[in-house]
């Protein structure tokens, strides 16, 4: 079994993590690179079916399996229960406000689905494998930590939910895609993985070097922009957090009998924290909650720290506990 | 040709508000609008640039419409209850048309 330190000497040396190194140096040398709005979307997108695809043409492989079902209910679960550790600890280290503080514990609770989607690569890149049904998981742990930041911030009582908010959340274009291309995945199996095998397996590192490379220069300019906003306590929750998540995560894989790499991977949705579909919903649904907060912590500091330390530690960390390879 | 005075109603709100407040302005009998994306800024609350934004949630739009003058009122009405709690600002300004019956 690899130590700490080789894994993170791999990663760190990795095509995807020196792409978004090579953004966020960018970003705060303030260069001009910049990649057009529609192009970045593009990648997501061709990322999120790949990802979502695989996931379904492994499962159909095995079939749909009872380990699905014990997945997706640790996954809503954990993504429940998380925003209410975030709030006590924001409590704790910082003087958010109610309402800031459950704003940001509601991007805790939830998933980065690029975290996801780069530890899904690491594990490749170390031959692991692991459960194809993690992607359903990704997706199931988007919406349920919303619930929670709006109970904690009513106090524990009834806040008025916008009625078509919930709609935009569960239809969000990430989940779309996510299901529905491992839904694709399921029904077609093996023979439609021959088909497009050529434009989705093949490229898909290449392409994911550079959403990373962009997603580097966006948090480059998180950082610039986080002057005033983030102080030590905010800076040191931004690191602890996503690393009390990833123990939970571990834990809970273990308990339910997740595979090595499944364990890592429940870890990672665990320790990530969103950017994309919780800000929306906290625009709409907690608009008094302060942005700059929560997209420069969780774009700016954690995703930075998942993404070049956080990975190998929780895989090293999944292959210690569960004794899989590494 | 003869000009007919109107009401030029801009609103900047967040991205993630437009749909909300479209409804809202339909709802009003506002008979068409136009959606601009707003590219950076500052304000109250500090500056920000859609650069720095991955999705809609940092980022703002400008809906302009225009309407008669009597139906300003009720537009207002309509329109306000969203921005009050948002990041946005609402403008009038008069101006001119030359079809009224559009309006």
């Amino acid at each position: 079994m690899e130590g700490f330190f080789d894994l993170a000497i791999d990663n760190l040396g990795s095509p995807l993590i020196l792409s978004f190194i090579l953004g966020l140096a960018a970003s705060l040398a303030r260069s001009d690179l910049s990649f057009p709005e529609a192009v970045a979307k593009a990648l997501s997108i061709y990322l999120l079916f790949a990802i979502g695809f695989k996931g379904g043409v492994s499962v159909s492989g095995y079939g749909i399996e009872w380990g699905l079902f014990s997945a997706l209910a640790a996954g809503v679960v954990l993504s429940a229960v998380l925003p209410f550790i975030a709030f006590g600890l924001l409590n704790v280290m910082t003087r958010l406000n109610r309402t800031d503080a459950a704003a940001v514990a509601a991007h805790y609770g939830s998933i980065s689905i690029v975290t996801f989607v780069a530890g899904t690569s690491v594990l490749q890149s170390q031959g692991i494998v692991s459960e194809g049904y993690m992607v359903a998981v990704a997706a199931a742990m988007e919406a349920p930590a919303i619930l929670s930041a709006l109970w904690l911030v009513s106090g524990g009582g009834r806040e008025r939910m916008d009625p078509g908010l919930w709609r935009e959340i569960l239809l969000n274009g990430s989940i779309v895609l996510l299901v529905g291309s491992f839904a694709i995945g399921i029904a077609t199996g093996e023979k439609g993985m021959a088909q497009i095998e050529e434009f989705f397996v093949t490229p898909f590192k290449g392409v994911l070097c550079l959403f990373l490379l962009d997603m580097g220069l966006i948090a480059g300019r998180g950082i610039r922009n986080s002057r005033g906003v983030i102080t030590p306590g905010l800076f040191a929750f931004g690191i602890l957090m996503p690393m009390i998540g990833a123990t939970l995560g571990l834990v809970t894989g273990l308990v339910i009998g997740l595979s090595p790499g499944g364990v890592f991977l429940l870890a990672v949705l665990s320790a990530s924290a969103s950017y994309i579909a919780v800000p929306a919903a906290m625009r709409v649904a907690l608009p008094e909650a302060d942005p700059g907060i929560y997209l420069t912590l969780s774009l700016a500091i954690t995703f930075p720290f998942n993404l070049t330390l956080g990975l190998p530690l929780y895989l090293f960390l999944a292959s210690a506990i569960t004794g899989g390879p590494a | 040709m003869k000009l007919h005075d109107a009401k030029r109603v801009a609103i900047i709100i967040e991205a993630p508000m437009q749909r909300r407040l479209t409804e809202a302005m339909e709802r009003a009998g506002v008979t068409g609008y136009s959606v601009l994306k707003v590219q950076a800024g500052s304000g109250q609350s500090g500056r920000w640039s859609a650069d720095a934004a991955v999705g809609k949630a940092g980022g703002l739009v400008q809906v302009v419409c225009v309407v008669r003058q009597d139906g300003l009122d009720e537009l207002i009405e309509h329109a306000f209850p969203l921005v009050q709690r948002h990041i946005g600002i609402i403008t009038v300004t008069d101006c001119q048309v030359l079809r009224p019956e559009r309006f």
